[in-house]
C-alpha cells in the first residue's frame, strides 16, 4: 500500500490548483474538460477552503469570471474544451494585454482525433495569437505540477497563462502524489488604474509592448524550459516532443532502444519556446523530428527549416491523433531501423452511439419527423445531435447555431419564394450558453421557424452538470434558477408552450400547431420538457410496467429504424422485433410508435413472468 | 523484455477492456487501476468519455508497471477483456501472442491459434441472478478466476486484492459492497 492517490488528468488539474491556493474557478462544461471543475470542488470540500466555484453559463462568462478575480489579487483559473475557448477568446485576447495582479490560468484541453469535438484545433495556436504563454503536460502527474507551475508563471510576470492538455492526458489515470493544500489566504483588493483596466487604444499600443517585453522574458523563464531526456548522449539527432507525444516517444524510446544514439527533449512551454533553447537545437543537431498536438506550434518557432522535419514539411502526418503506433513508425525511420507495418487502432466502427434507453429527444426527434416530414431540422450541440440516427438532424455547426441556422434557412428560402418547414432542435444548457441572442435576433428580423427546446433540466452529454434552470451549483448548493418560458417570451415570441414529448400523439399535435404559427410568420417555441432518463434512473427511478412484443409483430421494422432504441432489437432469423431486458427502461413510449399495436406496457407494479 | 538472470522480471501488463456505453467499462478499469496502487505498481489508464460513451464502443487501456504512454499499441495488450462480443473485431489487434481473450458471449470463440480464448455468458448470469448491471464483475471475476493473478501470464493481482479494492472503492459493510462482492464471486464460480 502506498499514498499515492489514482487521478483521472482533469483530477490532477484540479488538484495543482487547489494546491496553489485558487480561490475563484469557473468553468462551462465540455469533453474533455468537464471534470475539471467538479474535482476543484471535490478537493475543496476536502481541504476546507473558501471558493467561489460555479458552473457559468458559458465560456466566456466564465473566463471574465475568474480573470476579475486575477485582477482584484486572487488567484484563479477557468476551464474549457478548445472549441469553448472560440467562444472566450474575445475576452483571453484582451486580458492578455491588460494582464493579472495574481496567477490566472486558462485551461483549454484539446481533442486531437477528435474524439467528441467538431475540429482539432490547437489552442495553443489561440495563446500564439494572444501572445500568452502555454503550458503542455504529458501525463496527469505532470498536469497537476503544471498547473501550480502555470499559476506562479502567470503571477511573475503579471499575464495569463495557458495550460493545454489534451483528451489523452485529462482522460488518462495515473497514480499521483499530492501535496498539501494551501488555502486561499489573501484579501481581494481592486486598485483601479483606469489607463490600465480600461484602457483606450492610445493605452492599449503601450500595453501590447509590455506584453511583447514580457514574451521575451518568459522565453527565458528556467522552470518551464524544455528538458533533456538523456544528456549524457552526443549525438547529430534530436527528437522535440510535447504533451502525449512526449511520453508515447518516451516510452518508445526505451522499448527501441534508441536512448543512447538519439538526443530526446521534452518542450514544457511550447509557446514562447526558450530562446536558448533553439539556439542549442540549431547549433548542436543536423537532423531534428518534432512531434506534437496537433498544429506545428513549437516547429514553427524554429528558424533552420532546413533541419526541421515535423507537421509542417510532411514527415509527419498533418492532421488526426499521433498515435504510439504512429510514433513508433516515425521513430523507427528516424533511426535507420526497419520500419513496421502501419497496424492502427480501429477508428469507428462497431455499434454507433444512441441516445440512451428511455431518453425523451428520441421521443421529440420522432415527433418532429411525423409532424414535418419535409423539413428542415437544424440542431446543435449535445446527446441530441444523436437525433441524426433519427433522420431528425440537418446541421450541426457550433453551440447556438440551431437557432441562428433556422433563421437563415428561412431567409435563404424565402428569397426563392419558397416556404419550408423549419424545425431547430436545442438541449436547455446549449440554449442558456448561445441560443438566446439568435432567438431575439430572429425574433427582429420576422424569421418563421419552430424551436423546440430539449430541455432535460441538465448538461447530460458531459456528465450531468447543472444548468442555469437547475437551481443547483457546482457544489451542490441551491442556486436561484432561471425561467425558461418567461426568458422565451421576454425575448419576443408570442407561441411558447411547454409539453411532455414522451406523451408522443399530443406532441406530434403540439408541434403541427407550432409549425402553423411559424408558417403565418413568427417564431414559435416548444419546450419539450423531461427529465434526462440517466438523471432518474440515478435517483431510483419511476417503477414502469414492462414492455412486451405480442404476436402481431409483422416485422415491418418501423420501430428499429424510425424509432431506434437500442432496447428494440430486431430479430433477423424470426423477422420480429424483441425486447432487450437489460436496458429497457419501461418508459412505454415505444407502444404508441409500433404502428399494429404489437408493442405493449404491463401496468406498473405488475410481474414480470 | 530482457529479464536479469536469477531476478524475477518486474511486472508489467497491459490490458485492453472492451464494450458499449453503459456497461461500466470505466468502473473496471479504475477499480483495477486502484488495486494496481494498493499493489505497490504505478499505472496509467486511457479511457473515452463524451460523445463516444452513449451507448457507442468503449474501451479503456490499463497498463500496470513502468510506463509512460497511457495508450496500449496494437499486438501488445497481455490481457482483452470483452464485455460485448461484437467488439472483438474491433479490438482483436490489441492483442500480443499468446495473450487471453476473455469474452462475455454464449458460445466459445475461435480466435486463431495463438490467442488464449475464455468465454462465459455473462449476461445470461446477470439476468438469472437479477442483476443486469453487473455483467463488468461478472467478467472480472471469471477472468481472474481462468487466467489467475500475480503470476506469469494472469492479473497482476490477485482476485483477493480486487475484493479488497472494491471494499475501499464502495466502502466495507455498505450493501453496494456485498452486491459487488457477491457479482464477482458469481463469476469467480463460474470461472473455476
Amino acid at each position: 500500500m502506498n499514498d499515492r492517490i489514482l487521478m483521472q488528468g482533469n483530477d490532477a488539474i484540479a488538484r495543482g490548483l487547489v494546491e496553489a491556493g485558487c480561490a475563484v474557478a469557473a468553468s462551462y462544461p465540455g469533453t474533455p474538460a468537464s471534470e475539471i471543475l467538479s474535482s476543484i470542488d471535490r478537493w475543496r470540500k476536502k481541504c476546507g477552503a473558501t471558493m467561489h466555484v460555479e458552473w457559468a453559463i458559458n465560456e466566456k462568462v466564465a473566463l471574465e469570471i475568474a480573470y476579475t478575480a486575477a485582477i482584484s489579487g486572487l488567484r484563479a483559473a477557468v476551464s474549457m474544451k478548445q472549441v469553448g475557448l472560440n467562444v472566450a477568446s474575445d475576452p483571453l485576447l484582451s486580458a492578455a494585454y491588460l494582464g493579472v495582479t495574481a496567477g490566472f490560468l486558462v485551461i483549454s484541453a484539446d481533442d486531437p482525433g477528435p474524439h467528441s469535438s467538431q475540429t482539432e484545433q490547437d489552442s495553443r495556436l489561440l495563446a500564439m495569437m494572444a501572445k500568452v504563454p502555454v503550458l503542455d503536460p504529458a501525463s496527469p502527474s505532470q498536469a497537476r505540477t503544471l498547473a501550480a507551475t502555470g499559476i506562479e508563471l502567470s503571477e511573475a510576470f503579471g499575464v495569463p497563462v495557458m495550460l493545454r492538455p489534451t483528451t489523452r492526458v485529462c482522460h488518462a489515470s495515473q497514480d499521483v502524489d499530492a501535496a498539501p493544500f494551501r488555502p486561499p489566504t489573501r484579501e481581494a483588493r481592486f486598485v483601479k488604474d483606469p489607463a490600465r483596466w480600461a484602457a483606450t487604444p492610445v493605452f492599449r499600443r503601450k500595453l501590447h509592448d509590455r506584453l511583447a517585453e514580457k514574451v521575451v522574458a518568459i522565453a527565458a523563464w528556467p522552470a518551464t524550459a524544455p528538458i533533456r531526456v538523456n544528456p549524457e548522449v552526443s549525438t547529430a539527432k534530436a527528437v522535440v516532443a510535447s504533451g502525449v507525444a512526449f511520453a508515447h516517444a518516451r516510452e518508445l524510446f526505451g522499448e527501441l532502444g534508441i536512448s543512447d544514439r538519439i538526443a530526446l527533449y521534452q518542450v514544457i512551454q511550447p509557446y514562447p519556446l526558450h530562446t536558448a533553447f533553439i539556439d542549442h537545437l540549431l547549433e548542436t543537431y543536423a537532423d531534428i523530428l518534432m512531434l506534437e498536438e496537433s498544429a506545428p506550434v513549437i516547429e514553427m518557432q524554429i528558424a533552420d527549416r532546413r533541419r526541421v522535419a515535423g507537421r509542417m514539411t510532411g514527415a509527419v502526418p498533418g492532421t488526426g491523433e499521433l498515435l504510439p503506433e504512429i510514433i513508433e513508425r516515425l521513430l523507427s525511420r528516424f533511426a535507420g531501423l526497419p520500419v513496421p507495418v502501419e497496424a492502427l487502432p480501429a477508428q469507428g466502427g462497431g455499434r454507433r452511439p444512441t441516445l440512451c434507453p428511455g431518453c425523451a429527444h428520441r421521443s421529440s426527434f420522432y415527433a418532429i419527423r411525423k409532424a414535418a416530414p419535409a423539413g428542415i431540422y437544424p440542431s446543435d450541440i449535445g446527446c441530441y445531435t444523436l437525433g441524426i440516427n433519427l433522420g431528425a438532424v440537418d446541421t450541426v455547426l457550433c453551440m447556438g447555431a440551431a437557432v441562428s441556422q433556422a433563421a437563415g434557412f428561412d431567409y435563404a428560402h424565402r428569397l426563392s419564394g419558397k416556404q419550408v418547414d423549419i424545425v431547430a432542435t436545442i438541449g436547455d444548457s446549449t440554449f442558456y450558453h448561445a441560443g438566446i441572442p439568435p432567438l431575439i435576433d430572429a425574433i427582429v428580423q420576422g424569421a418563421r421557424f419552430v424551436l423546440v427546446i430539449l430541455d432535460n433540466g441538465t448538461t447530460a452529454m458531459t456528465g450531468n452538470q447543472p444548468t442555469p434552470g437547475t437551481g443547483i451549483g457546482a457544489g451542490g448548493e441551491a442556486t436561484a434558477a432561471v425561467d425558461m418560458e418567461g426568458l422565451v417570451r421576454a425575448c419576443g415570441v408570442r407561441f411558447c408552450r411547454v409539453a411532455n414529448p414522451d406523451r408522443l400523439p399530443e406532441f406530434v399535435a403540439l408541434l403541427k400547431e407550432a409549425l402553423v404559427h411559424a408558417r403565418e410568420g413568427g417564431v414559435a417555441v416548444v419546450i419539450a420538457r423531461q427529465p434526462c432518463a440517466m438523471v432518474t434512473l440515478a435517483a431510483g427511478g419511476k417503477e414502469p410496467g414492462a414492455i412486451m412484443i405480442t404476436g402481431e409483430c409483422t416485422g415491418c421494422r418501423h420501430c428499429v429504424d424510425r424509432f431506434e432504441c437500442p432496447a428494440l432489437i430486431f430479430d433477423e432469423a424470426a423477422n420480429r422485433v424483441r425486447i432487450d431486458e437489460m436496458t429497457c427502461t419501461g418508459c412505454g413510449v415505444c407502444v404508441s410508435v409500433c404502428p399494429v399495436g404489437a408493442i405493449r406496457q404491463e401496468s406498473a407494479g405488475e410481474k414480470r413472468s | 523484455m530482457s529479464a536479469d538472470a536469477g531476478k524475477p522480471p518486474p511486472m508489467r501488463r497491459q490490458i485492453v477492456l472492451s464494450g458499449v456505453g453503459g456497461q461500466g467499462i470505466l468502473f473496471l478499469s479504475r477499480l483495477l487501476a486502484e488495486a494496481a496502487i494498493a499493489g505497490g505498481f504505478p499505472v496509467l489508464t486511457s479511457e473515452t468519455h463524451g460523445m463516444a460513451q452513449r451507448g457507442g464502443v468503449v474501451v479503456a487501456h490499463l497498463k500496470v508497471g513502468g510506463f509512460d504512454s497511457p495508450l496500449v499499441r496494437t499486438g501488445r495488450a497481455d490481457i482483452l477483456l470483452v464485455l460485448k462480443e461484437e467488439n472483438i473485431p474491433l479490438h482483436r489487434e490489441f492483442l500480443a501472442d499468446g495473450a487471453a481473450l476473455i469474452v462475455n458471449a454464449p458460445a466459445p470463440i475461435d480466435a486463431g491459434p495463438r490467442v488464449r480464448v475464455h468465454a462465459v455468458d455473462a449476461d445470461a448470469i446477470a439476468l438469472a441472478a437479477g442483476v443486469p448491471h453487473a455483467v463488468n464483475l461478472i467478467l472480472l471475476g471469471f477472468a481472474l478466476a481462468r487466467i489467475g493473478g500475480g503470476n506469469a501470464s494472469g492479473f497482476f493481482c490477485t482476485a483477493g486484492e480486487i475484493r479488497e479494492a472494491l471494499s475501499r472503492r464502495q466502502g466495507a459493510g455498505g450493501s453496494m459492497v456485498a452486491a459487488s462482492l457477491s457479482a464477482l464471486d458469481l463469476g469467480i464460480a463460474h470461472g473455476t
